[in-house]
């Protein structure tokens, strides 16, 4: 049942957000702590234990793949409710300190891929 | 008269009306991605362009989500969905590969949010602020919008500098969801490992997200991966490590 998978999805969603903000609380802030990357782990050990048990059918795959097919598509929605106004009314110093962060990282970037792995 | 009745049924159906306006605009970006562009700008690029463009043009606090007949826009593009179509964006990905890019994401993490903090802190000192709050706070800003404000708010940042430090990091994450699918390639952002180096040094869930979706979506989890914790973490070391620093040196 495609149900199925996204209850499981569901689960590991509110179960990282639960404890990223737990581990966030343990340090005394009012914000999450890798809750998102925690749930992604859940997701992939609890259908990597489902598959191997033969437990994990076609129309339960079905259920979790959906939502990361509509990805993209959320991600324009998320786009379009952005404080896009806001940004550009913010003045230039605004803008200087958030396209200074932007140019440097990718920078960093840069130095990066070629320490590592070279060209 | 009916008019109303329209606007009446797509206010109701809020999420529908903004399933079925997505939709077209994915369409039509895809089309002109292969037509006008012979397939060299990614479509889902141009669609959060669009999406951009819309919500600069609409002007309101949320973007478009601010008419009321797309107030569905809020709820589709807020943090309950988009948390969960990136958790299964992971389903299919196998974990060692995030154990493999873990150590370089993990120095990414720290190298952001330090290069973050100076870059938006000089650019504070060159607009003529001194005082280590302020500096710290737009520094924080240009982080992401969350770490400004959380950190100026613990130091007791005047107003005007937390809206300063919000609008940088809306800046921030604007331009990376532009100027990601442009620069990928000049920065090698085509493989996991990489994408997990771009997630930790950029950390804007919002602008890595969509940065990404408009280059390869297949790079997606990895990004998403270590930027989830440069936020949490910007707030941990915002208003203590790096407001130390930037006492010190003023």
């Amino acid at each position: 049942m495609q149900i199925l998978g996204t209850a499981l999805l569901s689960l590991c969603v509110v179960t990282g957000l639960v404890v990223g903000r737990l581990a966030g609380a343990a340090f005394g802030l009012d914000s999450d702590l890798g809750g998102v990357g925690l749930a992604m782990i859940l997701l992939i050990l609890a259908t990597d234990a489902l598959r191997r048990r033969g437990l994990l059918t076609a129309a339960t795959e079905g259920g979790v793949a959906f939502w990361g097919q509509i990805y993209v598509p959320i991600v324009v929605a998320m786009a379009a409710s952005q404080n896009v106004r806001g940004a550009l009314q913010g003045g230039w110093m605004a803008a200087f300190a958030g396209l200074a962060a932007v140019a440097t990282a990718f920078l960093v970037m840069r130095l990066f891929g070629r320490g590592k792995d070279g060209p | 008269m009916s008019g109303g009745i329209v606007q009446e049924v797509l206010v109701r159906n809020g999420l529908l009306t903004a399933f079925a306006a997505v939709g077209l605009t994915m369409a039509f970006s895809y089309w002109a991605s292969e037509r006008l562009t012979r397939g060299r700008i990614h479509g889902s690029a141009i669609a959060i362009l669009i999406g951009l463009a819309c919500a600069a043009w609409a002007g309101g606090r949320q973007g478009v989500a601010d008419l009321p007949a797309l107030t569905g826009f809020g709820l589709m593009g807020g943090a309950m969905l988009r948390d969960l179509a990136i958790v299964a964006t992971a389903f299919g990905v196998r974990l060692e590969e995030f154990i493999r890019g873990g150590a370089a994401g993990a120095a990414a993490l720290l190298t952001g949010l330090a290069t973050a903090f100076i870059a938006g802190g000089a650019v504070a000192i060159a607009f003529g602020y001194t005082d280590a709050v302020s500096v710290t706070t737009i520094g924080a800003g240009a982080a992401t919008y969350i770490v400004g404000p959380v950190t100026g708010a613990a130091l007791g940042a005047g107003s005007e500098v937390i809206a300063l430090s919000i609008a940088a990091g809306l800046v921030k994450a604007v331009s990376v969801m532009v100027l990601t699918p442009l620069l990928a390639r000049h920065v090698g952002l085509d493989n996991p490992r990489s994408a997990m180096v771009f997630g930790g040094l950029m950390g804007t869930n919002s602008g890595v997200m969509a940065g990404l979706a408009g280059t390869d979506p297949k790079l997606v989890p990895y990004g998403a991966m270590t930027a989830t914790f440069y936020t949490g973490l910007g707030c941990l070391l915002g208003p203590s490590l790096f407001h130390a620093l930037a006492k010190a040196l003023l």
